[in-house]
Protein backbone atom coordinates (compact mmCIF):
# COMPACT_ATOMS: atom_id res chain seq x y z
CA UNK A 1 0.00 0.00 0.00
CA UNK A 2 2.16 2.57 1.09
CA UNK A 3 4.75 1.37 -1.93
CA UNK A 4 1.64 2.26 -4.12
CA UNK A 5 1.13 5.52 -2.68
CA UNK A 6 5.31 6.22 -3.31
CA UNK A 7 4.91 5.13 -6.68
CA UNK A 8 1.82 7.86 -7.29
CA UNK A 9 3.72 10.41 -5.47
CA UNK A 10 6.76 9.86 -7.72
CA UNK A 11 4.53 9.64 -10.56
CA UNK A 12 3.08 13.03 -9.99
CA UNK A 13 5.95 15.19 -9.10
CA UNK A 14 7.79 13.99 -12.16
CA UNK A 15 4.68 14.97 -14.43
CA UNK A 16 4.47 18.44 -12.48
CA UNK A 17 7.74 19.35 -12.65
CA UNK A 18 7.52 18.17 -16.64
CA UNK A 19 5.07 20.67 -16.63
CA UNK A 20 6.59 23.38 -15.59
CA UNK A 21 9.07 23.47 -17.23
CA UNK A 22 7.07 22.93 -20.74
CA UNK A 23 5.29 25.59 -19.04
CA UNK A 24 8.19 27.92 -19.70
CA UNK A 25 8.76 27.04 -23.12
CA UNK A 26 5.13 27.15 -23.48
CA UNK A 27 4.79 31.06 -22.60
CA UNK A 28 8.20 32.62 -24.08
CA UNK A 29 6.68 30.84 -27.90
CA UNK A 30 3.40 32.60 -26.89
CA UNK A 31 4.99 35.50 -26.10
CA UNK A 32 7.00 35.78 -29.33
CA UNK A 33 3.97 34.47 -31.13
CA UNK A 34 1.81 37.36 -29.65
CA UNK A 35 4.61 40.15 -30.27
CA UNK A 36 5.27 38.53 -34.66
CA UNK A 37 1.28 38.59 -34.48
CA UNK A 38 1.01 42.31 -33.67
CA UNK A 39 4.59 43.22 -35.12
CA UNK A 40 3.47 42.00 -38.76
CA UNK A 41 0.08 43.74 -38.86
CA UNK A 42 2.25 46.96 -38.32
CA UNK A 43 3.84 46.08 -41.52
CA UNK A 44 1.03 45.39 -43.59
CA UNK A 45 0.87 49.24 -43.60
CA UNK A 46 4.31 50.29 -43.52
CA UNK A 47 7.35 48.82 -45.23
CA UNK A 48 9.75 46.48 -43.46
CA UNK A 49 12.46 48.12 -45.23
CA UNK A 50 11.60 51.88 -44.11
CA UNK A 51 11.16 50.48 -40.52
CA UNK A 52 14.48 49.19 -40.34
CA UNK A 53 16.70 51.44 -42.72
CA UNK A 54 14.66 54.84 -41.93
CA UNK A 55 16.22 57.53 -39.75
CA UNK A 56 13.42 59.42 -38.27
CA UNK A 57 10.62 58.31 -35.75
CA UNK A 58 8.14 60.61 -36.07
CA UNK A 59 4.56 58.68 -35.14
CA UNK A 60 2.44 62.11 -34.50
CA UNK A 61 3.89 63.93 -37.95
CA UNK A 62 1.93 63.64 -41.49
CA UNK A 63 2.44 61.00 -42.78
CA UNK A 64 3.96 59.98 -40.00
CA UNK A 65 7.32 58.02 -40.23
CA UNK A 66 8.57 55.01 -38.32
CA UNK A 67 12.48 54.85 -38.95
CA UNK A 68 13.71 52.61 -36.12
CA UNK A 69 17.46 53.14 -37.16
CA UNK A 70 18.18 55.65 -35.16
CA UNK A 71 16.53 53.68 -32.09
CA UNK A 72 18.53 51.19 -32.78
CA UNK A 73 21.62 53.27 -33.02
CA UNK A 74 20.61 54.35 -30.07
CA UNK A 75 20.14 51.23 -27.59
CA UNK A 76 23.39 50.08 -29.44
CA UNK A 77 25.77 53.21 -29.07
CA UNK A 78 24.52 53.48 -24.98
CA UNK A 79 25.51 49.56 -24.75
CA UNK A 80 28.58 49.77 -26.25
CA UNK A 81 29.93 52.50 -24.47
CA UNK A 82 28.34 50.54 -21.03
CA UNK A 83 30.18 47.32 -21.87
CA UNK A 84 33.58 49.44 -22.17
CA UNK A 85 32.99 50.69 -18.99
CA UNK A 86 31.75 47.23 -17.38
CA UNK A 87 33.96 44.74 -18.78
CA UNK A 88 37.13 45.76 -17.60
CA UNK A 89 35.81 47.05 -14.27
CA UNK A 90 33.47 44.01 -13.76
CA UNK A 91 36.55 41.10 -14.63
CA UNK A 92 38.71 42.68 -12.77
CA UNK A 93 36.67 43.56 -9.78
CA UNK A 94 35.85 39.52 -10.22
CA UNK A 95 39.77 38.50 -10.19
CA UNK A 96 39.98 40.72 -7.11
CA UNK A 97 37.40 38.65 -5.06
CA UNK A 98 38.20 35.50 -6.49
CA UNK A 99 42.18 35.69 -6.03
CA UNK A 100 43.71 38.56 -4.36
CA UNK A 101 41.19 39.70 -2.03
CA UNK A 102 41.77 38.91 1.85
CA UNK A 103 38.78 36.56 2.83
CA UNK A 104 37.16 39.94 4.91
CA UNK A 105 37.18 41.92 2.32
CA UNK A 106 36.24 39.18 -0.20
CA UNK A 107 33.11 39.19 1.69
CA UNK A 108 32.33 42.17 2.20
CA UNK A 109 32.81 43.02 -1.53
CA UNK A 110 30.58 40.03 -2.56
CA UNK A 111 27.54 41.46 -0.30
CA UNK A 112 28.08 44.53 -1.65
CA UNK A 113 27.95 43.47 -5.49
CA UNK A 114 24.41 41.54 -4.03
CA UNK A 115 23.14 44.10 -2.54
CA UNK A 116 23.69 46.32 -5.98
CA UNK A 117 21.85 44.12 -8.07
CA UNK A 118 19.20 43.77 -5.80
CA UNK A 119 18.24 47.83 -6.50
CA UNK A 120 15.22 48.23 -8.33
CA UNK A 121 16.09 50.21 -11.87
CA UNK A 122 13.81 52.99 -11.37
CA UNK A 123 15.76 53.57 -8.05
CA UNK A 124 19.13 53.89 -9.80
CA UNK A 125 17.76 55.93 -12.35
CA UNK A 126 16.59 58.20 -10.10
CA UNK A 127 19.61 58.63 -7.96
CA UNK A 128 21.51 59.00 -11.27
CA UNK A 129 19.37 61.35 -12.57
CA UNK A 130 19.46 63.96 -9.00
CA UNK A 131 23.39 63.38 -8.74
CA UNK A 132 24.68 61.85 -12.03
CA UNK A 133 23.64 63.97 -15.25
CA UNK A 134 24.23 67.71 -13.06
CA UNK A 135 27.65 66.06 -12.44
CA UNK A 136 28.35 64.44 -16.03
CA UNK A 137 26.93 68.76 -17.23
CA UNK A 138 29.80 70.68 -14.92
CA UNK A 139 32.63 68.06 -15.65
CA UNK A 140 32.45 67.81 -19.41
CA UNK A 141 30.89 71.23 -19.51
CA UNK A 142 28.10 70.65 -21.74
CA UNK A 143 24.51 72.02 -22.61
CA UNK A 144 22.44 68.68 -20.77
CA UNK A 145 23.61 65.83 -18.54
CA UNK A 146 21.27 63.91 -20.19
CA UNK A 147 23.29 61.98 -22.75
CA UNK A 148 24.08 58.51 -23.77
CA UNK A 149 27.72 58.55 -21.51
CA UNK A 150 25.62 59.45 -18.32
CA UNK A 151 23.00 56.35 -19.10
CA UNK A 152 25.41 54.12 -19.72
CA UNK A 153 28.04 55.02 -16.43
CA UNK A 154 24.35 54.38 -14.91
CA UNK A 155 23.99 50.89 -16.95
CA UNK A 156 27.42 50.22 -16.33
CA UNK A 157 26.69 50.03 -12.60
CA UNK A 158 23.74 47.54 -13.66
CA UNK A 159 25.62 44.90 -15.66
CA UNK A 160 28.04 44.95 -12.93
CA UNK A 161 26.52 42.63 -10.23
CA UNK A 162 25.75 40.18 -13.25
CA UNK A 163 29.17 40.20 -15.00
CA UNK A 164 31.51 40.33 -11.28
CA UNK A 165 29.42 37.44 -9.47
CA UNK A 166 29.40 35.00 -12.91
CA UNK A 167 33.03 35.99 -13.76
CA UNK A 168 33.93 35.37 -10.14
CA UNK A 169 32.21 31.54 -10.39
CA UNK A 170 34.28 31.00 -13.57
CA UNK A 171 37.37 32.08 -12.09
CA UNK A 172 36.95 30.31 -8.71
CA UNK A 173 36.44 27.16 -10.93
CA UNK A 174 39.59 26.75 -12.44
CA UNK A 175 41.14 24.15 -10.66
CA UNK A 176 43.57 24.53 -8.26
CA UNK A 177 46.33 21.81 -9.86
CA UNK A 178 46.33 24.64 -13.10
CA UNK A 179 47.75 27.50 -10.49
CA UNK A 180 49.97 24.99 -8.40
CA UNK A 181 51.65 24.17 -11.71
CA UNK A 182 52.13 27.63 -12.89
CA UNK A 183 53.36 28.50 -9.27
CA UNK A 184 55.55 25.61 -9.24
CA UNK A 185 57.20 26.78 -12.49
CA UNK A 186 58.36 30.09 -10.65
CA UNK A 187 55.16 32.34 -12.10
CA UNK A 188 54.61 35.28 -10.01
CA UNK A 189 51.04 36.13 -8.74
CA UNK A 190 50.35 38.10 -11.44
CA UNK A 191 51.73 35.59 -14.37
CA UNK A 192 49.47 32.98 -13.36
CA UNK A 193 46.62 35.26 -13.30
CA UNK A 194 46.79 36.54 -16.63
CA UNK A 195 48.66 33.92 -18.17
CA UNK A 196 46.33 30.80 -16.49
CA UNK A 197 43.73 31.87 -14.73
CA UNK A 198 42.05 34.16 -17.23
CA UNK A 199 42.49 32.16 -20.55
CA UNK A 200 41.20 29.42 -18.32
CA UNK A 201 38.00 31.05 -17.33
CA UNK A 202 37.70 33.14 -20.44
CA UNK A 203 34.60 30.73 -21.61
CA UNK A 204 32.79 31.62 -18.27
CA UNK A 205 33.92 35.26 -18.69
CA UNK A 206 32.42 35.59 -21.96
CA UNK A 207 29.28 34.49 -21.04
CA UNK A 208 29.20 36.55 -18.29
CA UNK A 209 29.73 39.58 -19.97
CA UNK A 210 26.97 38.92 -22.76
CA UNK A 211 24.09 38.16 -20.05
CA UNK A 212 25.15 41.23 -18.82
CA UNK A 213 25.13 43.19 -21.90
CA UNK A 214 21.54 41.42 -22.38
CA UNK A 215 20.69 43.40 -18.92
CA UNK A 216 21.68 46.59 -20.42
CA UNK A 217 20.38 46.71 -23.32
CA UNK A 218 17.12 45.43 -22.32
CA UNK A 219 16.56 48.09 -19.57
CA UNK A 220 14.44 50.56 -19.80
CA UNK A 221 13.33 52.83 -16.99
CA UNK A 222 17.35 54.06 -16.12
CA UNK A 223 17.88 54.51 -19.40
CA UNK A 224 14.26 56.42 -19.77
CA UNK A 225 15.56 59.00 -17.07
CA UNK A 226 18.64 59.32 -18.10
CA UNK A 227 19.51 59.43 -21.86
CA UNK A 228 17.43 62.73 -22.76
CA UNK A 229 15.44 60.60 -25.34
CA UNK A 230 16.12 62.41 -28.48
CA UNK A 231 15.37 60.09 -31.47
CA UNK A 232 18.36 61.45 -33.89
CA UNK A 233 21.61 59.64 -34.30
CA UNK A 234 24.52 60.73 -31.87
CA UNK A 235 27.86 62.33 -33.23
CA UNK A 236 29.16 62.04 -29.84
CA UNK A 237 28.67 60.42 -26.42
CA UNK A 238 27.51 63.20 -24.84
CA UNK A 239 24.39 64.18 -27.30
CA UNK A 240 21.00 62.45 -25.78
CA UNK A 241 19.76 59.59 -27.24
CA UNK A 242 17.02 57.18 -27.21
CA UNK A 243 17.00 54.02 -26.88
CA UNK A 244 14.29 50.92 -27.78
CA UNK A 245 13.13 50.30 -24.77
CA UNK A 246 12.58 53.85 -23.80
CA UNK A 247 10.87 54.59 -26.91
CA UNK A 248 8.27 51.55 -26.32
CA UNK A 249 7.68 52.25 -22.81
CA UNK A 250 7.31 56.23 -22.84
CA UNK A 251 5.03 56.13 -26.26
CA UNK A 252 3.05 52.66 -25.13
CA UNK A 253 0.49 55.26 -23.42
CA UNK A 254 -0.30 57.63 -25.87
CA UNK A 255 -1.08 55.58 -28.51
CA UNK A 256 -4.80 54.64 -29.62
CA UNK A 257 -4.70 50.86 -28.97
CA UNK A 258 -5.05 49.08 -32.27
CA UNK A 259 -3.42 52.03 -34.54
CA UNK A 260 -0.13 51.64 -36.72
CA UNK A 261 1.73 53.37 -33.68
CA UNK A 262 0.60 50.78 -31.75
CA UNK A 263 1.64 47.92 -33.43
CA UNK A 264 5.16 49.61 -34.55
CA UNK A 265 6.01 49.69 -30.82
CA UNK A 266 5.77 45.65 -30.93
CA UNK A 267 7.47 45.51 -34.25
CA UNK A 268 10.21 47.77 -31.81
CA UNK A 269 9.55 44.91 -29.18
CA UNK A 270 9.79 42.28 -31.77
CA UNK A 271 13.29 43.46 -33.26
CA UNK A 272 14.86 43.89 -29.32
CA UNK A 273 13.73 40.38 -28.30
CA UNK A 274 15.47 39.09 -31.33
CA UNK A 275 18.29 40.87 -30.24
CA UNK A 276 18.80 39.50 -26.71
CA UNK A 277 17.57 35.96 -28.21
CA UNK A 278 20.52 36.27 -29.86
CA UNK A 279 22.77 37.77 -27.21
CA UNK A 280 21.37 35.12 -24.73
CA UNK A 281 22.32 32.62 -27.34
CA UNK A 282 25.94 33.55 -27.30
CA UNK A 283 26.12 33.28 -23.38
CA UNK A 284 24.62 30.15 -23.43
CA UNK A 285 27.57 29.00 -25.92
CA UNK A 286 30.18 29.77 -23.63
CA UNK A 287 28.51 28.94 -20.32
CA UNK A 288 28.40 25.80 -21.89
CA UNK A 289 31.83 25.91 -23.29
CA UNK A 290 33.10 26.16 -20.04
CA UNK A 291 30.91 23.60 -18.13
CA UNK A 292 33.22 20.91 -20.16
CA UNK B 1 78.11 15.44 -3.55
CA UNK B 2 75.21 16.23 -1.59
CA UNK B 3 73.46 18.64 -3.50
CA UNK B 4 70.37 19.06 -0.78
CA UNK B 5 70.22 18.69 2.82
CA UNK B 6 67.87 18.91 5.66
CA UNK B 7 68.32 19.52 9.14
CA UNK B 8 66.40 18.88 12.05
CA UNK B 9 63.12 20.12 9.61
CA UNK B 10 60.12 19.93 11.67
CA UNK B 11 56.65 21.25 9.90
CA UNK B 12 52.82 22.00 12.24
CA UNK B 13 49.96 22.08 9.92
CA UNK B 14 47.99 24.20 12.79
CA UNK B 15 48.63 21.95 15.08
CA UNK B 16 49.23 19.05 13.72
CA UNK B 17 52.90 17.68 13.88
CA UNK B 18 53.44 16.77 9.50
CA UNK B 19 57.25 16.10 10.18
CA UNK B 20 59.00 15.43 12.68
CA UNK B 21 62.64 15.72 13.12
CA UNK B 22 63.98 15.40 9.80
CA UNK B 23 67.74 15.03 8.49
CA UNK B 24 68.83 13.52 5.42
CA UNK B 25 70.87 14.42 2.35
CA UNK B 26 70.23 13.91 -1.32
CA UNK B 27 73.29 13.58 -4.09
CA UNK B 28 73.30 14.81 -7.01
CA UNK B 29 72.57 13.35 -9.80
CA UNK B 30 70.97 10.14 -8.09
CA UNK B 31 67.19 8.76 -7.85
CA UNK B 32 66.17 9.43 -4.34
CA UNK B 33 63.22 8.15 -3.69
CA UNK B 34 60.56 8.61 -0.73
CA UNK B 35 58.43 5.67 0.42
CA UNK B 36 56.14 4.98 3.42
CA UNK B 37 52.16 4.37 3.79
CA UNK B 38 49.87 6.83 3.26
CA UNK B 39 49.50 10.20 5.11
CA UNK B 40 53.01 9.81 6.68
CA UNK B 41 54.21 13.07 5.26
CA UNK B 42 56.03 12.32 1.99
CA UNK B 43 54.18 14.94 0.06
CA UNK B 44 54.68 17.35 2.43
CA UNK B 45 58.38 16.81 2.82
CA UNK B 46 58.55 16.82 -0.92
CA UNK B 47 56.69 19.91 -1.38
CA UNK B 48 59.65 21.57 0.90
CA UNK B 49 62.43 21.83 -1.30
CA UNK B 50 60.53 24.03 -3.64
CA UNK B 51 58.70 25.98 -1.10
CA UNK B 52 55.28 24.54 -2.15
CA UNK B 53 54.05 24.62 1.44
CA UNK B 54 54.49 28.35 1.38
CA UNK B 55 50.96 27.99 -0.80
CA UNK B 56 49.40 26.64 2.49
CA UNK B 57 48.13 28.85 5.32
CA UNK B 58 48.78 28.08 9.13
CA UNK B 59 51.68 26.35 8.47
CA UNK B 60 55.25 26.67 10.97
CA UNK B 61 58.47 25.30 9.69
CA UNK B 62 61.57 25.00 12.11
CA UNK B 63 65.18 23.70 11.02
CA UNK B 64 66.86 24.11 7.62
CA UNK B 65 66.81 23.28 4.17
CA UNK B 66 69.92 23.95 2.15
CA UNK B 67 70.13 24.37 -1.58
CA UNK B 68 73.91 24.30 -2.88
CA UNK B 69 74.47 24.99 1.38
CA UNK B 70 72.43 28.18 0.99
CA UNK B 71 69.41 27.45 3.42
CA UNK B 72 65.98 28.16 0.85
CA UNK B 73 63.52 29.07 3.71
CA UNK B 74 66.22 32.51 4.93
CA UNK B 75 64.73 33.58 1.21
CA UNK B 76 62.82 36.69 2.04
CA UNK B 77 61.51 38.39 -1.57
CA UNK B 78 59.05 36.68 -4.74
CA UNK B 79 61.83 36.47 -6.96
CA UNK B 80 64.14 34.92 -4.69
CA UNK B 81 61.37 32.21 -4.44
CA UNK B 82 60.35 32.15 -7.52
CA UNK B 83 64.03 31.64 -9.11
CA UNK B 84 64.23 28.94 -6.44
CA UNK B 85 61.50 26.70 -8.01
CA UNK B 86 63.07 27.31 -11.43
CA UNK B 87 66.21 25.69 -9.83
CA UNK B 88 63.96 23.21 -8.53
CA UNK B 89 61.04 21.49 -10.44
CA UNK B 90 58.11 19.73 -9.97
CA UNK B 91 55.92 16.85 -11.47
CA UNK B 92 52.18 16.40 -9.38
CA UNK B 93 50.32 13.01 -8.79
CA UNK B 94 48.06 13.65 -11.30
CA UNK B 95 49.35 14.97 -14.99
CA UNK B 96 47.92 19.16 -14.76
CA UNK B 97 49.27 20.01 -18.38
CA UNK B 98 47.86 23.85 -18.88
CA UNK B 99 44.66 24.19 -20.77
CA UNK B 100 47.16 25.38 -23.24
CA UNK B 101 48.73 24.10 -26.61
CA UNK B 102 51.26 21.83 -26.05
CA UNK B 103 53.72 23.85 -27.60
CA UNK B 104 52.73 26.75 -24.92
CA UNK B 105 52.75 24.21 -21.96
CA UNK B 106 56.56 23.66 -22.74
CA UNK B 107 57.38 27.16 -23.41
CA UNK B 108 55.22 28.71 -20.74
CA UNK B 109 58.28 28.53 -18.02
CA UNK B 110 60.80 30.09 -20.46
CA UNK B 111 58.15 32.66 -21.26
CA UNK B 112 57.38 33.88 -17.70
CA UNK B 113 61.01 34.04 -16.89
CA UNK B 114 61.86 35.95 -20.45
CA UNK B 115 64.47 33.37 -21.13
CA UNK B 116 63.95 32.74 -24.81
CA UNK B 117 62.08 33.41 -27.77
CA UNK B 118 61.78 33.10 -31.64
CA UNK B 119 63.86 30.54 -32.91
CA UNK B 120 65.72 29.70 -29.35
CA UNK B 121 62.28 29.14 -27.65
CA UNK B 122 61.02 26.68 -30.55
CA UNK B 123 64.98 24.69 -30.10
CA UNK B 124 64.09 24.25 -26.19
CA UNK B 125 60.86 23.31 -26.92
CA UNK B 126 62.40 20.73 -29.47
CA UNK B 127 64.78 19.47 -26.90
CA UNK B 128 62.28 19.22 -24.34
CA UNK B 129 59.69 17.40 -26.02
CA UNK B 130 62.83 15.02 -27.25
CA UNK B 131 64.24 14.77 -23.80
CA UNK B 132 60.62 12.79 -22.65
CA UNK B 133 60.39 10.94 -25.56
CA UNK B 134 57.13 12.80 -26.88
CA UNK B 135 58.87 14.86 -30.20
CA UNK B 136 58.39 11.98 -32.55
CA UNK B 137 54.78 11.54 -31.96
CA UNK B 138 54.03 15.60 -31.33
CA UNK B 139 55.80 17.17 -33.86
CA UNK B 140 53.14 17.81 -36.24
CA UNK B 141 50.36 19.07 -33.26
CA UNK B 142 51.79 21.05 -31.23
CA UNK B 143 49.44 23.61 -31.62
CA UNK B 144 46.52 21.33 -30.16
CA UNK B 145 45.10 21.54 -26.81
CA UNK B 146 47.39 19.47 -24.14
CA UNK B 147 43.99 18.08 -22.64
CA UNK B 148 43.34 15.93 -25.83
CA UNK B 149 46.72 13.92 -24.60
CA UNK B 150 46.72 10.65 -23.11
CA UNK B 151 47.60 10.76 -19.58
CA UNK B 152 51.29 9.23 -19.94
CA UNK B 153 51.75 11.80 -22.78
CA UNK B 154 50.19 14.38 -20.70
CA UNK B 155 52.39 13.61 -17.40
CA UNK B 156 55.71 13.42 -20.31
CA UNK B 157 54.31 16.63 -21.16
CA UNK B 158 54.78 18.26 -17.35
CA UNK B 159 58.20 17.17 -16.81
CA UNK B 160 58.76 18.29 -20.33
CA UNK B 161 57.61 21.67 -18.84
CA UNK B 162 59.86 21.03 -15.94
CA UNK B 163 62.94 20.43 -18.26
CA UNK B 164 62.61 23.81 -20.73
CA UNK B 165 63.53 26.05 -17.33
CA UNK B 166 66.76 23.54 -16.69
CA UNK B 167 66.25 22.79 -13.27
CA UNK B 168 69.22 21.08 -11.48
CA UNK B 169 66.37 19.13 -9.35
CA UNK B 170 63.45 17.62 -10.12
CA UNK B 171 60.70 16.51 -7.63
CA UNK B 172 58.01 13.98 -8.67
CA UNK B 173 55.66 13.31 -6.57
CA UNK B 174 53.60 9.57 -7.16
CA UNK B 175 54.11 10.84 -10.94
CA UNK B 176 52.99 7.22 -12.14
CA UNK B 177 49.71 6.96 -9.86
CA UNK B 178 47.32 7.63 -12.33
CA UNK B 179 49.07 5.74 -15.04
CA UNK B 180 48.86 1.57 -16.28
CA UNK B 181 51.67 -0.49 -16.14
CA UNK B 182 52.98 -0.32 -18.87
CA UNK B 183 52.85 3.55 -18.78
CA UNK B 184 54.76 3.37 -15.84
CA UNK B 185 57.41 1.35 -16.63
CA UNK B 186 58.33 3.93 -19.62
CA UNK B 187 58.49 7.10 -17.29
CA UNK B 188 60.77 4.81 -15.19
CA UNK B 189 62.59 4.44 -17.77
CA UNK B 190 62.63 7.96 -18.63
CA UNK B 191 63.66 8.93 -14.67
CA UNK B 192 66.40 7.16 -15.09
CA UNK B 193 67.42 8.61 -18.10
CA UNK B 194 66.65 12.03 -16.22
CA UNK B 195 69.31 11.58 -13.72
CA UNK B 196 72.77 11.62 -15.95
CA UNK B 197 71.44 15.40 -16.14
CA UNK B 198 69.37 16.27 -13.17
CA UNK B 199 69.02 15.51 -8.93
CA UNK B 200 66.02 13.59 -8.85
CA UNK B 201 63.33 13.19 -5.95
CA UNK B 202 60.64 10.60 -6.16
CA UNK B 203 57.79 10.13 -4.12
CA UNK B 204 56.01 6.69 -4.86
CA UNK B 205 53.72 4.35 -3.20
CA UNK B 206 55.10 1.54 -5.30
CA UNK B 207 58.18 -0.15 -3.28
CA UNK B 208 59.09 -2.36 -6.27
CA UNK B 209 59.47 1.63 -8.71
CA UNK B 210 61.42 2.46 -4.99
CA UNK B 211 63.62 -0.45 -5.70
CA UNK B 212 63.75 -0.50 -9.37
CA UNK B 213 65.08 2.67 -10.40
CA UNK B 214 65.95 4.83 -7.22
CA UNK B 215 70.05 5.12 -5.82
CA UNK B 216 68.82 6.00 -2.42
CA UNK B 217 65.39 5.75 -0.19
CA UNK B 218 64.45 6.83 2.45
CA UNK B 219 61.02 4.88 4.70
CA UNK B 220 58.65 7.52 6.20
CA UNK B 221 55.77 7.04 9.07
CA UNK B 222 54.08 9.36 11.10
CA UNK B 223 56.53 11.90 9.84
CA UNK B 224 59.31 10.92 10.99
CA UNK B 225 61.91 9.84 8.83
CA UNK B 226 62.54 6.52 9.72
CA UNK B 227 65.23 4.70 7.83
CA UNK B 228 67.64 6.44 4.96
CA UNK B 229 70.37 4.93 2.84
CA UNK B 230 71.43 3.02 -0.20
CA UNK B 231 68.59 1.29 -1.69
CA UNK B 232 69.94 -2.12 -1.57
CA UNK B 233 70.59 -2.25 1.82
CA UNK B 234 67.17 -0.63 2.36
CA UNK B 235 65.18 -3.62 0.80
CA UNK B 236 68.33 -5.90 1.26
CA UNK B 237 68.87 -4.95 4.90
CA UNK B 238 66.94 -3.03 6.75
CA UNK B 239 68.40 -1.92 10.05
CA UNK B 240 65.03 -0.46 11.89
CA UNK B 241 61.96 -3.06 12.86
CA UNK B 242 59.49 -0.55 11.10
CA UNK B 243 61.12 -0.75 7.66
CA UNK B 244 61.30 -4.07 7.98
CA UNK B 245 57.31 -4.62 8.44
CA UNK B 246 56.95 -2.14 5.76
CA UNK B 247 58.84 -3.65 3.01
CA UNK B 248 57.20 -7.04 3.64
CA UNK B 249 53.79 -5.80 3.39
CA UNK B 250 52.80 -5.62 6.84
CA UNK B 251 51.31 -2.00 6.64
CA UNK B 252 49.35 -1.95 3.90
N1 LIG C 1 47.06 21.42 4.10
C1 LIG C 1 47.03 20.56 5.13
N2 LIG C 1 46.46 20.94 6.30
C2 LIG C 1 46.42 20.09 7.35
N3 LIG C 1 46.90 18.85 7.32
C3 LIG C 1 47.48 18.40 6.19
C4 LIG C 1 47.56 19.23 5.04
N4 LIG C 1 48.17 18.53 4.05
C5 LIG C 1 48.44 17.32 4.59
N5 LIG C 1 48.03 17.24 5.86
C6 LIG C 1 48.20 16.08 6.75
O1 LIG C 1 49.57 15.81 6.88
C7 LIG C 1 49.82 14.43 6.83
C8 LIG C 1 50.81 14.12 5.74
O2 LIG C 1 50.23 14.41 4.49
P1 LIG C 1 50.95 14.10 3.12
O3 LIG C 1 50.06 14.55 2.04
O4 LIG C 1 52.32 14.67 3.17
O5 LIG C 1 51.01 12.52 3.15
P2 LIG C 1 51.55 11.52 2.06
O6 LIG C 1 52.57 10.69 2.70
O7 LIG C 1 51.94 12.25 0.83
O8 LIG C 1 50.27 10.64 1.78
P3 LIG C 1 49.77 9.99 0.41
O9 LIG C 1 50.60 8.78 0.20
O10 LIG C 1 48.34 9.65 0.69
O11 LIG C 1 49.93 11.01 -0.67
C9 LIG C 1 48.49 13.75 6.63
O12 LIG C 1 48.03 13.27 7.87
C10 LIG C 1 47.58 14.84 6.14
O13 LIG C 1 46.27 14.64 6.62
MG1 LIG D 1 51.13 12.41 -1.17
Amino acid sequence: MKKIFTFIKDFLIERIIFLCGILAIIFVFLIFLFLLNQGISFFGAYSLWDFLGGKFWYPASDPPQFGILSLVIGSLFVTIQAALISIPLGVMTALFIAEIAPPVIKDILKSVVELLAAIPSVVIGFIGMITLVPLVRKLFNIPTGLSSFSGALMLAFMAMPTIVSISEDAIRSVPWSYKEGAIALGATRWQTMYRIILPASLPGIMGAVMLGMGRVIGETMAVMMITGNAAHIPSSVFDPVRTMTATIAAEMGETVKGSTHYHSLFAIGLVLFIITFIINFIADTFMRKTRR
Amino acid sequence: MAILTVTNLDLFYGAFHALKAITMMIEEKKITAIIGPSGCGKSTLLRMFNRMNDTIENIRITGEVCLDGKNIYNMKTEREIDRLRRKVGMVFQRPNPFPLSIFENVAFGLRIHKKAKGQVLKEIVEASLKAVLLWDDLKHKLKTSSLRLTLEQQQRLCIARVLAVKPDVILLDEPCSSLDPIATRRIEELMIELKKQYTILLVTHNMQQAARISDDTGFMLLGKLIEFGQTSCIFTNPREKETVDYITGRYG
